[in-house]
């Protein structure tokens, strides 16, 4: 697929940042337009000449990224405004029909910026220690198998599985900010995960109070925002309802049999 | 004086992950090191899945010994036998314990654990999730990871990259030097175990399936540091990817597991001879059936129950069939791909390869279920990497035992009955490399998969590795804080190797502001793979080996010149890689050595200008020893034993004899290519 009106060359914008709790601001580079080129190779064709628009040679952009494939989730990036995975965000496909052939490179808003295009995404692995985002297995001594699972149950528990802790739903979601304690959607499906398997469960009481604490599901403003950007297609407002519903029935129960 | 015994762990993918949980779990502390979050490590790109010999594989006629078999024969017999027999009968525990994990393994439909086809072995034993198999027990040990970090007996350092092993005057590994990867702070930590699982260094070669962070440097360090190589010309190709800009993407082998087959556009004579197809230019779908040259399948045809299964022969076999194929002129368009075409299979086979076609459709916008996909080989896996040893009982003894281990290691504990024909379990030994107290596991170790390694093998052998060298390197650190404690050792030791990378990345920054223009490390590391690729990849010969030899030999002057663009005291990538960069240089360099003195083919060290596999001379494991003082390299060779199954012809069914084996005398007769029970009748 290549674009009809390709460019020979085209400018990025890049929103930079020189280290934590720095100002930020914009440089502009020209690139050559290449067939197949992604925003990492974007990146990297700056970086192997780092001058910009007016002539003035700067240091080299920092970002974050692994696999270039799409599923270690390192890359994510606001890219023309929209939150994304910026390997696999094919140049071709911004410029097709698009009469502004300028891309513009952000950091992800929602997670400190460590410099540049870099963000800290530990709050996402500190959510999922305080959900406690595991089976709790005995130890890994020679035990038997694990549980039965139907076909569709593994099918519900792979869809949420492929959660490449990304952050592209936190960026989008209008309740999750920098400053509140709202765990955001990415957490919430993972606390489901767990509590459909059967060896997980036995902590399905502990992750649902937390999930109904300060910062829980009930913070969830329902505007879907999340699972539109989600790249792995979870489904994350599903999700969010079933836990809804686990933690309701979490609470009657706790009412009736007077236990934690 | 006795202090609580603590180790390290460098690299958090599969086989970090599995060392750390099996360490904490017997007790003893975990810092963990690792240049990305563990979660983002490189193994969650794995695809296709993982084998073992689980119950119903078992009743389909296959056995723990038969997966042993294969994979040695796969590794064209170099791989060291006693761990792979471990690996191989450990292989359906570990799948019992991922399954515990909760990992969401693909399913039948009564609920049990659902299996595929993969290469190398005509039974059904890779057990799968979707796939993305690597991503998902990535996760499950991530998850186990993060329980005994909330509990406080793993500590996790994420980015944070190693730089330096700290190894004491006698020789002894201490603990490591590591720089933040954010704040540049250049820091040493104290273990009385360190453990290397750093995965492999496919970036030598520019493009490879790997990630961005596989640049061997880590492995290259201790190299430097007198740890030795085992095997590092043995590099696979693998046959399925889709050449990038950035990055070559894997197809993986699942996709011809589940039915997928490889052709070329392609015409056949009066004698039933295959020519490429004049007509270079037509769309693939509107290629009849009688004009597709299924390669591998006319290739291999005897490989397997059905004809079909010649696409799952060993991946080196499979890569140059393609490979020959395409110099022949067969190449789509007249160029350098293949079909690797799955638009024939059912909608549900489809399903279960989600997770790689939406990868073929995000990057080349064609849907290959519609579509057949355009692939060409790619560089994939090292097989070679840290030279590990490890204790057996079984004979002959291999030299390390004798040379490197105590007098009483390798007896027989139990007399009453047979040697154990693995590793003993517990020891101190499985999988230090030849520097006390310093590890080697999963890709970074040589051990397990000779000249090439089978498909949904390494995964195993990660995981493997962690768990059950796990409890050795716990012993060990035990040990080791009792009498000899890390944390006595005295100071100037570990701050001498501060000294030194301090000092390495003060002399890199300071020539951001040099007048001269200096080379420039992505264009030197863009050459690098350049010529890597060409000589040391598919096809090798002495010449061509010579002649990259040369010119990386030129490159490691150039790098005296290097030039950084960034003097940046914050989250400074250009320092590290820069700093890997000429790490690799020197592995490269390794690499070539060993692949010239080499002289046979073997595996994926294919050498057109040399006449096959010489058991006589080369059943030997290539060690490399380097000597900081002089930059140079010595490669030493060391028999394979062979204590449990004799080396024979590999042959995967092919028309003709791809290469030819000189044995060693006394296994004349083991080599008789009739005794091939995956290949009852080989033309
Ligand atoms: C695309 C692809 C598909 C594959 N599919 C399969 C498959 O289906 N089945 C199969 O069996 N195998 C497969 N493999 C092979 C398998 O994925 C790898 O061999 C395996 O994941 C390697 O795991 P590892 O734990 O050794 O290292 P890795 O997962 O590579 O982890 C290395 C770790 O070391 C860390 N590290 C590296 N250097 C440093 C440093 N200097 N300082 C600090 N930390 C460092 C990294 O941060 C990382 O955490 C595939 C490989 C690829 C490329
Ligand atoms: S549904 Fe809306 S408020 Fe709730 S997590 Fe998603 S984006 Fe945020
Ligand atoms: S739920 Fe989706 S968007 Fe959110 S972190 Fe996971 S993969 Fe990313
Ligand atoms: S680099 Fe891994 S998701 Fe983009």
């Amino acid at each position: 697929m290549i674009a009809s009106n390709k460019p020979e060359k085209f400018t990025v914008r890049i929103k930079r940042q020189d280290g934590k709790d720095q100002p930020s601001y914009w440089q502009s580079f020209e690139v050559p337009y290449t067939a197949n080129q992604n925003i990492i190779t974007v990146l990297q064709q700056v970086a192997a000449n780092p001058v910009t628009t007016d002539g003035k040679r700067v240091t080299p952009v920092a970002w974050d990224c692994g696999c270039l494939e799409e599923v270690c989730g390192a890359c994510t990036m606001v890219i023309n405004g929209k939150v994304r995975q910026s390997c696999s965000c094919l140049v071709d496909e911004l410029f097709t029909g698009a009469t502004n052939q300028t891309i513009s490179i952000e950091p992800m808003s929602k997670f400190p910026v460590v410099r540049d295009l870099f963000v800290d995404r530990q709050r996402m692995f500190d959510n999922l220690k305080k959900i406690q985002g595991w089976v709790p297995i005995d130890s890994t001594a020679d035990l038997g198998p694990g549980p039965r699972e139907t076909q569709d149950e593994q099918h519900d528990r792979y869809a949420i599985s492929r959660c490449m802790t990304c952050g592209c739903c936190l960026e989008a979601c209008p309740q999750f900010t920098k400053d509140n304690d709202f765990v955001g959607a990415q957490v919430i499906a993972q606390a489901l995960y767990f509590n459909e398997h059967p060896t997980g469960a036995q902590l399905k009481g502990e992750r649902l109070d937390v999930l109904m604490g300060p910062g829980g599901v009930t913070d969830c403003g329902n505007a879907q925002n999340c699972v539109k950007v989600c790249p792995k297609d979870i489904p994350l407002t599903e999700a969010i309802a079933k836990v809804g519903r686990q933690a309701t029935v979490h609470v009657v129960k706790q009412f009736f049999t007077g236990k934690k | 004086m006795a202090s609580e015994p603590r180790v390290i762990v460098v690299g958090g993918g599969l086989a970090g992950l599995a060392a750390s949980v099996r360490v904490a779990e017997a007790g003893v502390a975990v810092d963990l090191f690792s240049m990305v979050p563990v979660k983002r490590s490189h193994s969650v790109c794995a695809q296709g899945g993982i084998n073992a010999c689980t119950e119903p594989v078992r009743q389909e006629g296959f056995s723990e010994y038969d997966h042993f078999d294969e994979t040695l024969y796969g590794g064209d017999f170099l791989n060291h036998q006693p761990p792979v027999y471990e690996m191989t009968h450990w292989a359906p525990r570990i799948i019992d314990l991922l399954d515990r994990m909760g990992v969401p393994f693909d399913r039948t439909s009564e609920g049990f654990l659902d299996r595929r086809y993969f290469g190398g072995s005509v039974f059904r034993r890779t057990h799968f999730t979707g796939a993305s198999t690597g991503q998902q027990l990535l996760y499950g040990l991530d998850e186990q990871t993060r329980r005994y970090e909330t509990q406080g007996k793993v500590t996790k350092h994420e980015f944070w990259e190693f730089l330096w092993p700290v190894v004491d005057p006698d020789g002894v590994c201490r603990g490591i030097v590591a720089q933040d990867m954010r704040t540049m702070e250049v820091k040493s930590f104290r273990a009385d175990a360190v453990v290397m699982a750093t995965g492999g260094c496919g970036l030598i070669f520019g493009k490879s399936t790997m990630s961005v962070i596989c640049t061997g440097g880590a492995a290259s360090r201790c190299y430097q540091a007198g740890a030795w190589l085992g095997n590092p010309e043995m590099i696979q190709v693998h046959p399925t990817a889709i050449p990038g800009e950035d990055k070559c993407r894997l197809m993986s082998e699942s996709a011809r597991g589940e039915g997928g087959r490889v052709w070329l556009p392609g015409i056949q004579d009066e004698n039933g001879d295959w020519k490429p197809h004049p007509d270079a230019g037509r769309h693939p779908n509107e290629i009849p059936e009688d004009e597709r040259y299924y390669v591998l399948e006319e290739m291999y045809s005897t490989y397997g129950p059905t004809k079909r299964h010649g696409n799952l022969v060993s991946r080196d076999v499979a890569t140059r069939g393609i490979f020959f194929a395409v110099q022949q002129g067969f190449g789509i368009g007249g160029g350098k791909m293949a079909y690797l075409d799955i638009t024939h299979l059912p909608a549900d086979t489809k399903e279960k390869l989600a997770a790689i076609l939406e990868i073929y459709e995000k990057f080349t916008g064609d849907d290959p279920r519609h579509v057949p996909m355009k692939i060409f080989p790619a560089v994939h896996y090292s097989m070679g990497g840290l030279y590990a040893i490890y204790e057996t009982e079984q004979e002959p003894k291999p030299k390390f035992l004798t040379d490197l281990l105590p007098d009483d290691a390798g007896q027989q504990k139990d007399p009453s009955k047979p040697a154990h024909p693995g590793m003993v379990q517990g020891s101190h030994y499985n999988m230090m490399t030849n520097v006390k107290g310093l590890y080697a596991l999963g890709e970074v170790n040589f051990s397990y998969h000779g000249a090439t390694r089978l498909g949904a093998n390494a995964l195993l052998s990660c995981i493997f590795d962690g768990l059950f060298c796990g409890l050795g390197i716990a012993n060990y650190a035990r040990e080791m804080a009792k009498h000899d404690a890390a944390a006595d050792v005295d100071a100037a030791v570990f701050d001498a190797v501060v000294k030194q990378e301090t000092d390495k990345s003060d002399r890199f920054i300071a020539t951001v502001d040099a007048a001269d223009e200096g080379v420039n490390p992505y264009e030197l590391h863009r050459k690098l793979g350049e010529i890597m690729t060409e000589e040391l990849t598919v096809v090798r010969t002495q010449e061509g080996m010579k002649r990259a030899l040369d010119i990386v030999r030129g490159y490691i002057a150039d790098y005296q010149n290097i030039k950084l663009g960034d003097q940046g005291h914050w989250t400074n990538q250009n320092l590290s890689f820069t700093r890997a960069l000429g790490d690799m240089l020197i592995y490269a360099e390794a690499m070539l050595l060993a692949g010239i003195d080499r002289k046979e083919s073997r595996g994926c060290h294919y050498c057109s200008d040399q006449d096959g596999r010489n058991d006589e001379k080369y059943m030997k494991t290539a060690v490399c020893q380097y000597d900081p003082a002089t930059g140079q390299h010595a490669v030493k060779w060391e028999d394979v034993p062979i204590p449990l199954i004799e080396p024979r012809i590999r042959d995967y069914g092919g028309k003709k004899k791809e290469t030819k084996v000189t044995v060693k005398p006394e296994l004349a007769t083991a080599a008789d290519p009739g005794e091939d029970r995956n290949n009852p009748d080989p033309v």
